[in-house]
């Protein structure tokens, strides 16, 4: 009995004892999990980190400050010959309604009883933007010239700081745009009723604005030419892809040209995107003629930079189907194309989704090409419908974001972390979508 | 030599045969899987392949309907014929002969889809159906020719694959005996299948045998004694000994045969 047990040194007589081979791999065990534990937890900060800051920078574009007074509207000013020619009224620019609006914050200071000691330029509180506002009104509606109406005016981009916390009464001394006299008097206005800040629909619907009028800025544009870019790409990407790597799976032979593809493929997909913009510049403008800024252009380039990240997983995909499915269907006598389409492709589609979206993303936070090939313009002008908005010059998203950073005004760092917030529920709802899809196919089984 | 075997082989064709090879080749590459083959399958009987693993009764059997051809480095020599035509012409579109010469395989590869759908799907493909009802028909009627419809007449439009493995195999046999076809080709139908699986799916082919000529590929002889009519012995890529069951199982001609027969190799 004790010949057997001392016939093998280094193993303990007893299980209940681990031994020291045992500690030692339980110990390397530990410390491997223990690593795994930090890594996620450094990743989960790291997310945590960057969406509080973004949000943080970013809630603020959400919101915005409107400030509402009523604006005589005198016939004298706005229509001096009085017959109502809209040629003629168009002539009063919006330096001709400028006045107007000093005039009703005098009128309103003077209806409320506020006075301040030193206060110049109170119109200065109202945005730039609203003389705009006013002049299309009236342009629009012009019996209501020689009467007065009440008009929600954006606050400057100062006063809207002011109430978001961006601007004080120490930071607005040494500023030579905001004085202390006019936040106090924006402070007056509030609490008249008068100053009001409310959800800003227009950050999402508006055009971009010029510098100095960060507060009418919004995403509108930039929106709408990456949906349609995102539409080039699904309309060009998804089949072609999903053709190509459909033919090299299932009916292509194996030989040294298609392994010379599958090569190229992979290092396609590895290509710095700014080469696909230079790609684009020469291809689809230089040579193809196709206008500059413009979301068909931006989509045939992100489509080309797009299609091997597509055409890899879906490879990976249909190659992931057993055989005994496609022999199974053989077997009872399907073509080789029925195969595909009947049973391989239902049973690749949700990792050929899977791919699709991870492709489409990255072809929407893509910024690089589309600033050679003239994206990058500031475009205040929406796009028409489809088809022919596709040529007109329109902006995408990572493109405004990217714009909007270089800019000197502090409301416009807001603006660009609202764009980053846009651009992120985007790209969620993209995900959210393909799971609801590769849930619906997978159900299938 | 060759033309003694000539003469032979005139002799075999007298005899009424559903396919007869004659002389096939198959290689795999550079590899020599089948040597000279000459077999003829009698309609409306059982045919087993026995053999050792690797002997190329599989290979052979998938030759019966072309499904080599997905394989790109295999090649076929030879003449193959079913109801006398050649089935290697180039005028044969593989679909078509598959429609008439069925497959089942070693493991059960049911669709990812309903029951009903894994039935439907050969004879909507081959038009076998002009109405719903007549589909429906041809379904319950392979079900029931597979020995399954009362097990899942009440769960049709339930998975395939959710089924036990013994009957996936019977839903996949329904499922090639949906299109009709003239002969069925089993390539080792019961290894994945536990012992009462098993002797349902025997049960199974001799009763298909009443309508089909059956080509059986198995590893257990005792399975070929049980449900074959013919046997052919396979080893090592030669057809070493084929005939009457009866015959191979207690009188072989060949050595080999009796060898593996009574368990010395294989």
């Amino acid at each position: 009995m004790t010949d057997i047990t001392h016939a093998s040194p280094g193993r303990p007589n007893s299980i209940l004892a681990p031994d020291d081979r045992t500690r030692r791999r339980n110990a390397a065990e530990a410390r491997f999990r223990l690593y795994g534990i930090l890594a996620i937890g450094v990743a989960i900060l790291a997310l945590i980190f960057l969406l509080t800051s973004v949000v943080r920078n970013g809630a603020g574009a959400f919101t915005q400050t409107y400030i509402s007074l009523e604006v005589a509207l005198p016939a004298d000013k706005l229509d001096k010959n009085g017959n109502r020619d809209p040629a003629e009224m168009a002539k009063v620019s919006t330096f001709g309604y400028k006045p107007l609006i000093k005039a009703a914050i005098q009128d309103a200071m003077a209806a409320q009883g506020i006075a301040i000691d030193g206060l110049k330029k109170p119109e200065s509180l109202v945005s730039e933007d609203a003389a705009a506002q006013i002049r299309n009104y009236v342009l629009a509606h012009p019996e209501v010239i020689g009467g007065s109406r009440t008009f929600d005016m954006l606050a400057s981009g100062r006063i809207d700081g002011f109430y978001k916390g961006r601007v004080t009464m120490q930071s607005a001394e040494r500023d030579s745009n905001v004085s202390p006299e006019q936040l106090r008097l924006a402070d007056a206005l509030k609490e008249a009723g008068l100053v009001e800040t409310r959800f800003n629909w227009n950050f999402i619907l508006w055009p971009d604005a010029s510098e100095n009028r960060p507060e009418a800025a919004g995403l509108g544009v930039a929106i709408i030419g990456s949906l349609y870019m995102m539409f080039v790409v699904l309309a060009l990407a998804l089949p072609i892809g999903v053709a190509a790597s459909i033919y090299l799976e299932e009916f292509a032979p194996r030989n040294w040209f298609t392994d010379l593809i599958e090569v190229n493929i992979s290092n396609l997909a590895a290509v710095p995107s700014i080469v696909y913009g230079i790609l684009g510049l020469a291809l689809f403008i230089n040579f193809g003629g196709l206008p500059q800024s413009a979301p068909i252009v931006g989509g045939l380039v992100l489509s080309l930079m797009t299609l091997p990240r597509i055409i890899i997983p879906a490879r990976a995909a249909i190659q992931a189907v057993p055989p005994s499915i496609r022999e199974a269907a053989l077997g009872v006598g399907a073509s080789k194309m029925q195969t595909v389409f009947h049973h391989v492709l239902p049973l690749a589609a949700p990792g050929i989704l899977t791919g699709l979206i991870i492709g489409l993303a990255q072809a929407l936070g893509e910024t690089a090409p589309l600033l050679l090939i003239g994206m990058v313009a500031f475009v205040r002008d929406f796009p028409a419908a489809p088809p022919e908005g596709l040529f007109d010059p329109a902006t995408a998203l990572p493109v405004q974001i990217y714009n909007w950073t270089q800019r000197s005004d502090p409301a416009f760092v807001e603006r660009a972390s609202g764009a980053i917030i846009v651009l992120l529920v985007f790209l969620i709802v993209m995900n959210a979508v393909a799971i609801v899809l590769r849930r619906r196919f997978e159900r299938r089984w | 030599m060759n033309e003694m075997r000539l003469t032979e082989r005139e002799d075999v064709t007298m005899a009424e045969s559903k396919i007869s090879a004659r002389g096939v080749q198959v290689y795999y590459g550079d590899n020599h899987a089948i040597k000279d083959v000459d077999v003829d399958i009698q309609d409306k009987t059982v045919t087993a392949f026995i053999g050792p693993s690797g002997c190329g009764k599989s290979t052979f059997l998938r030759c019966l309907n072309r499904m080599n051809d997905t394989i790109d480095i295999c090649r076929v020599e030879g003449d193959i014929r079913l109801d006398n035509e050649d089935i290697y012409d180039k005028r044969v579109d593989p679909v078509q002969l598959r429609a008439k010469v069925g497959m089942v395989f070693q493991k059960p590869n049911p669709f990812p889809k309903s029951i009903y759908d894994n039935v439907a799907y050969g004879p909507r493909i081959h038009g076998l159906a002009r109405s719903k009802a007549e589909l429906d028909e041809i379904v319950e009627k392979s079900l029931r020719r597979g020995a399954i419809w009362d097990e899942v007449k009440d769960r049709l439009h339930a998975p395939g694959t959710g089924l036990s493995g013994g009957q996936q195999q019977r839903l996949c046999i329904a499922r090639a005996v949906a299109t009709e076809p003239e002969v069925l080709l089993m390539d080792e139908p019961c290894s994945a299948l536990d012992p009462i699986a098993t002797s349902q799916v025997e049960e199974l082919i001799s009763e298909l045998k009443e309508n089909f000529s059956v080509v059986i590929v198995t590893h257990s002889m005792q399975q070929a004694a049980r449900v074959s009519q013919k046997t052919a012995f396979f080893h090592l890529g030669v057809l070493v000994e084929y005939g009457e069951t009866a015959q191979i199982f207690t009188n072989p001609r060949d050595p080999r045969t009796e060898s593996y027969i009574t368990g010395r190799i294989g």
